[in-house]
């Protein structure tokens, strides 16, 4: 074998060496990466407690209320099996809807309500005209429609 | 080797290289214009508003290609760099040293059109999430391998160290391109790989027309850079100057 194979190989050596390394190291840190907790992450306590976090989920349908006092405002933060209920006073972005993506940062406070202290709008890759997207909804809600039919006539 | 149709390994020689070099950096400026121009008629005039962010996510005709090429050069300069350290070529160095400016201002074009992008969107400039993070890691490693190079004065030392800090870095591709799958990120999944897209079709089109851009403008300004440095590099040998004589007269 010649010299500059034998160094090739080491290089390659190394390399593959490394990224095991860098795949050890980031599993470790595993907890340490994630953004946001999802509500049955919280659930099952995997959230720190006692310190800040963020949550994240879809913003439930039909959850967003203002409070008596006009600032403040309250929905819920679900991944459709756990739900939290989210107190925050301040500036949303526009992307903030029901139905939506959101991550919000802050404590649960003693009443077990999520307080936040920052809401942050998450949206999906999708990228289409709203022509397309109307049209998709349309048919999401005729099958939904067609399942309820179903569920309904079968028993 | 000689009875070989076409013999790659002369263009390993910077003097061989150099002229073939200066004849195709015009057509690659001249294909980076008119894709170019086709991606950003297609993006700004062709494609629709989206349902989601209305007009403000047309900035993905340049934040994805940019993005693709950051991660793309590295790739591109660790393998330069990797067979300079196996092999010695005298140009695998000079090419990696060529592409690091390119690869940062494309990883730098990423993150700054990603905060003008965030604040509107997601609410925010920059977040600590795991994408965000690591392209700003390539950005200083982009960084990093460019003022170590520049630190050694002697070409093959600092092709050395350079090679090696490159190829370290090549771990932290995956971690960018995987990111969004591997953990919880603010940032949304990937909308384009080769199996599948979930742009509409005119928008997608308009974004590979911009990468196709951006690819072909890397392509000729790399080896307009790598040209300076071959004559810098090996001033002191005969074909250099009888190549700046011709340039001169």
């Amino acid at each position: 074998m010649k010299t500059r194979h034998k160094r090739l190989l080491l290089i390659l050596a190394g390399l593959v060496i490394l990224g095991a390394v860098a795949a050890l190291v980031l599993n470790a840190f595993q907890s340490n990466l994630v953004f946001f907790f999802s509500p049955t992450q919280v659930a099952a306590g995997e959230a720190p407690k006692g310190k800040a976090f963020r949550i994240g989920g879809m913003v439930k349908e039909g959850s967003i209320r203002r409070e008596a006092d006009g600032v403040t405002l309250s929905f819920v933060v679900t991944d459709t099996e756990q739900d939290i209920a989210v107190r925050y006073q301040g500036i949303l972005p526009d992307l903030f809807k029901e139905g939506k993506g959101a991550v919000a940062q802050g404590k649960i406070g003693d009443d077990g309500v999520f307080v936040a202290s920052e809401v942050l709008a998450k949206h999906d890759e999708n990228y289409m005209p709203p022509e397309a997207a109307q049209a998709v909804g349309e048919a999401h809600a005729r099958a939904l429609m067609k399942k309820a039919q179903e569920t309904t006539v079968s028993p | 080797m000689s009875d070989r149709l076409f013999n790659w390994y002369r263009f390993a020689s910077p003097q061989a290289f150099y002229p073939l070099a200066g004849r195709m950096i015009p057509w690659f400026w001249a294909l980076a214009a008119l894709f170019g121009i086709a991606g950003l008629y297609v993006g700004f005039l062709v494609a629709p508003t989206d349902a989601q962010q209305g007009e403000g996510y047309r900035i993905i005709f340049l934040h994805v290609p940019a993005s693709w090429m950051s991660m793309f050069i590295y790739l591109v300069m660790a393998f330069w760099a990797g067979l300079g350290l196996a092999f010695n070529f005298r140009l695998s160095g000079m090419m990696a040293q060529a592409l690091a400016p390119t690869g940062a201002m494309f990883a730098f074009l990423s993150l700054w059109t990603g905060a003008l992008w965030g604040k509107p969107m997601w609410g925010t400039w920059w977040v600590w999430d795991a994408r965000l993070t690591s392209e700003l890691i390539l950005l200083f490693l982009y960084v990093g391998f460019i003022a170590l190079q520049s630190a050694i004065d002697d070409p093959r030392r600092a092709d050395k160290a350079g090679a090696i800090l490159a190829l370290v870095g090549v771990v932290n591709i995956p971690i960018i391109y995987f990111s969004v799958k591997w953990w919880n990120t603010l940032h949304q999944g990937s909308s384009v790989n080769l199996a599948k897209s979930s742009m509409a079709t005119v928008m997608l089109w308009g974004m590979l027309l911009c990468a196709l851009a951006c690819w072909m403008y890397s392509i000729a300004v790399a080896l307009m850079r790598v040209r300076r440095i071959m004559l810098e590099r090996e001033k002191d040998t005969l074909w250099v100057r009888e190549e700046l004589a011709r340039e001169a007269s």
